[in-house]
């Protein structure tokens, strides 16, 4: 019994840090048309920030070993992950929108490879290890301190969703849709495109960058293999699947895909002989594509819809 | 209201729009005519801050606007609107009226937090507003309909409307009667008659005359990138250079009937 409880509580807490990234997603590409394909890149730079804010002192690394507590961590995930939208949105924001969808995948890689190369900084290959868990060591049990590890994240899962509401669902919201549905009306009617789509990018990617210190320090470990292209592909389809321009559907999208992606590994892996072992994660990947194509065909606004009144007092009575 | 002197747009080795000086008195509805390729929304574009002319000058209310930008002379109470109507589509028809007025509160995000109660008075005083502008261009029973289900009709009231959010001296108006219905269109017309009554001055670009003579005086005439005349609707009617323009030389007494 206490074996399922730990796997279901250990489930429900990776689901967060997808959830809370393809919450991240939604701002940019559900309600502002943001084509980030670089989430990976914003998730790393988070989990690295925070291993280093946090982490161990290592006897091979110039800084780190700070050893801070652990929300600084997390507020320093946020502000550097957000400082690194603000540069590249900064360049792309301006151009035709196939710019930030390149340059967002060079970034997604290329900053795979500075944490793969950079070893003074991220230990490389290697990766930094002993990060300090938030909230363990209150008790002896490790089903305690992972179920204390949960609450903590839903509880910042609510704080973000609440503040992520009152963002769009405000006149603000109002313009990013706008800007998504006709950038040039949008500005003929005084607005100015640039700066709003610059916000949401740098909101969403701060967000993306405090799910990744979640995962690193949840672990205690993380390293350049953690952070691979394929992870930006999920969370798009997280987002498609569970609603795209509906917060709660991203976040119900991130329970469902990584549940089912999970599911697949353990009902793959007693199907498939051991010697089958390296092509199991092909058939998850190609199964992820399948849940993909089937949503686009036959709910192609997800599991909960966009909303279409965007603000609380724009009705009618 | 309006003056333009000696307005010139050239694009590439073309053109467009050769030297046209003219006036929009305040309270007018002013009409500009012309067949395709005169120049005529070209001139709009320059007026509208779409791009800036090649020479000439523009002023608005006293204040030179050449070279002022689309967002810049919105603020300054001119407004377009487009030939073909560009809603804001997965947005509903009221919410699309109610995004137009310029630094709401709620616009910075983080106000979004902390001032929840300005914001909300904000919404609803806009809400209001937006309501009773659907209420003069009987829309109100579409206010919570996504505006890309109306018709083209419906979204030529929906652009006039959105003008109207923003408080506007002078509106300048892209073929507001193509491709609309007979009903329709003289619901536009009393429309922007009733508007004009309130004080607002129209300049309107159309090519179906029965509503440019019944509506706009006086009437612009535009030709080949050049002021070919202006006068009332008697005078460019009767006008040989007009119909010449129009119809390319042979003038005869049906050409007249038909243009009249």
């Amino acid at each position: 019994m206490e074996a399922y409880l730990s796997t279901i509580i250990f489930f429900l807490i990776f689901a967060s840090f997808y959830s809370l990234t393809t919450l991240g997603l939604n701002l940019q590409w559900g309600f502002t048309g943001l084509f980030n394909v670089g989430i990976v890149g914003f998730y790393a730079i988070g989990a690295y920030t925070s291993a280093i804010l946090t982490g161990p002192p290592y006897p091979d690394t110039l800084i780190g070993g700070l050893g801070l507590w652990f929300p600084i961590g997390f507020i320093g995930a946020m502000v550097t992950s957000g400082i690194a939208a603000l540069i590249v949105g900064f360049i792309t924001l301006r151009l035709r929108e196939d710019f930030l969808a390149i340059s967002t995948f060079g970034i997604g890689l290329s900053i795979q490879l500075v944490a793969l190369n950079f070893e003074s900084l991220t230990r490389g290959p290697n990766g930094m290890y002993s990060l300090p868990r938030p909230l363990s060591g209150i008790s002896e049990s490790n089903l305690v301190d992972n179920i204390l590890y949960l609450i903590l994240c839903l509880a910042i899962i609510g704080a973000v969703y609440w503040a992520f509401e009152r963002m769009v669902r405000s006149p603000w919201g109002r313009v990013l849709r706008a800007i998504r549905e006709d950038e040039t009306a949008s500005a003929a009617l005084g607005k100015n495109v640039f700066a709003i789509r610059l916000q949401s990018f740098v909101v969403g990617s701060a967000v993306m960058g405090l799910a990744g210190a979640m995962q690193g320090n949840f672990i205690g470990f993380i390293s350049p293999q953690d952070f691979l292209p394929i992870f930006t592909f999920q969370v798009f389809v997280m987002l498609i699947v569970g609603g795209s321009g509906n917060n709660m559907g991203a976040l119900l999208g991130g329970l469902v895909v990584w549940g089912l992606w999970s599911f697949s590994e353990q009902v793959i892996g007693a199907v498939l002989p051991a010697t089958f072992n390296t092509e199991a994660g092909a058939v998850r990947i190609v199964l992820i594509g399948l849940i993909l194509a089937l949503a686009l065909l036959y709910r192609p606004e997800g599991i909960l819809r966009e909303k279409r009144i965007v603000s609380r007092e724009a009705r009618l009575s | 209201m309006l003056s333009i002197v000696d307005l010139v747009k050239d694009f590439g080795g073309l053109r467009a729009v050769d030297g046209v000086s003219f006036e929009v008195g305040q309270g007018t509805i002013t009409g500009l005519i012309g067949p395709n390729g005169a120049g005529k929304t070209t001139t709009f574009n320059m007026v509208a801050g779409a791009f800036p002319p090649s020479g000439g000058s523009i002023r608005f209310d006293g204040t030179d606007i050449t070279s002022w930008s689309a967002h810049q002379t919105f603020r300054e109470g001119l407004v377009r609107t487009f030939q073909i109507p560009r809603p804001f589509s997965r947005m509903t028809v009221l919410e699309n009226l109610m995004m137009v007025p310029q630094g709401q509160i709620g616009e910075r995000f983080w106000n979004t937090w902390f001032r929840i109660g300005a914001i909300r008075a904000e919404e609803r005083r806009l809400r209001d507003k937006a309501v009773e502008i659907l209420d003069f261009l009987g829309l109100t029973r579409l206010g919570e309909e996504a505006a890309g289900n109306l018709s083209g009709g419906q979204m030529k009231l929906l652009e006039l409307g959105r003008a109207l959010m923003s408080d506007p001296k002078m509106i300048l108006l892209d073929e507001p009667g193509a491709g609309i219905n007979p009903t329709l269109l003289g619901e536009i017309v009393d429309r922007i008659a009733e508007l004009n009554k309130r004080g607002i001055t129209f300049l309107i670009i159309e090519h179906n005359m029965d509503m440019v003579m019944t509506l706009c005086h006086p009437i612009i005439v535009m030709a080949s990138g050049k002021l070919l005349m202006e006068g009332s609707a008697d005078e460019v009617q009767t006008d040989s250079r007009v119909l010449e323009a129009f119809l390319g030389g042979a003038v005869d007494d049906d050409a007249e009937a038909t243009v009249g």
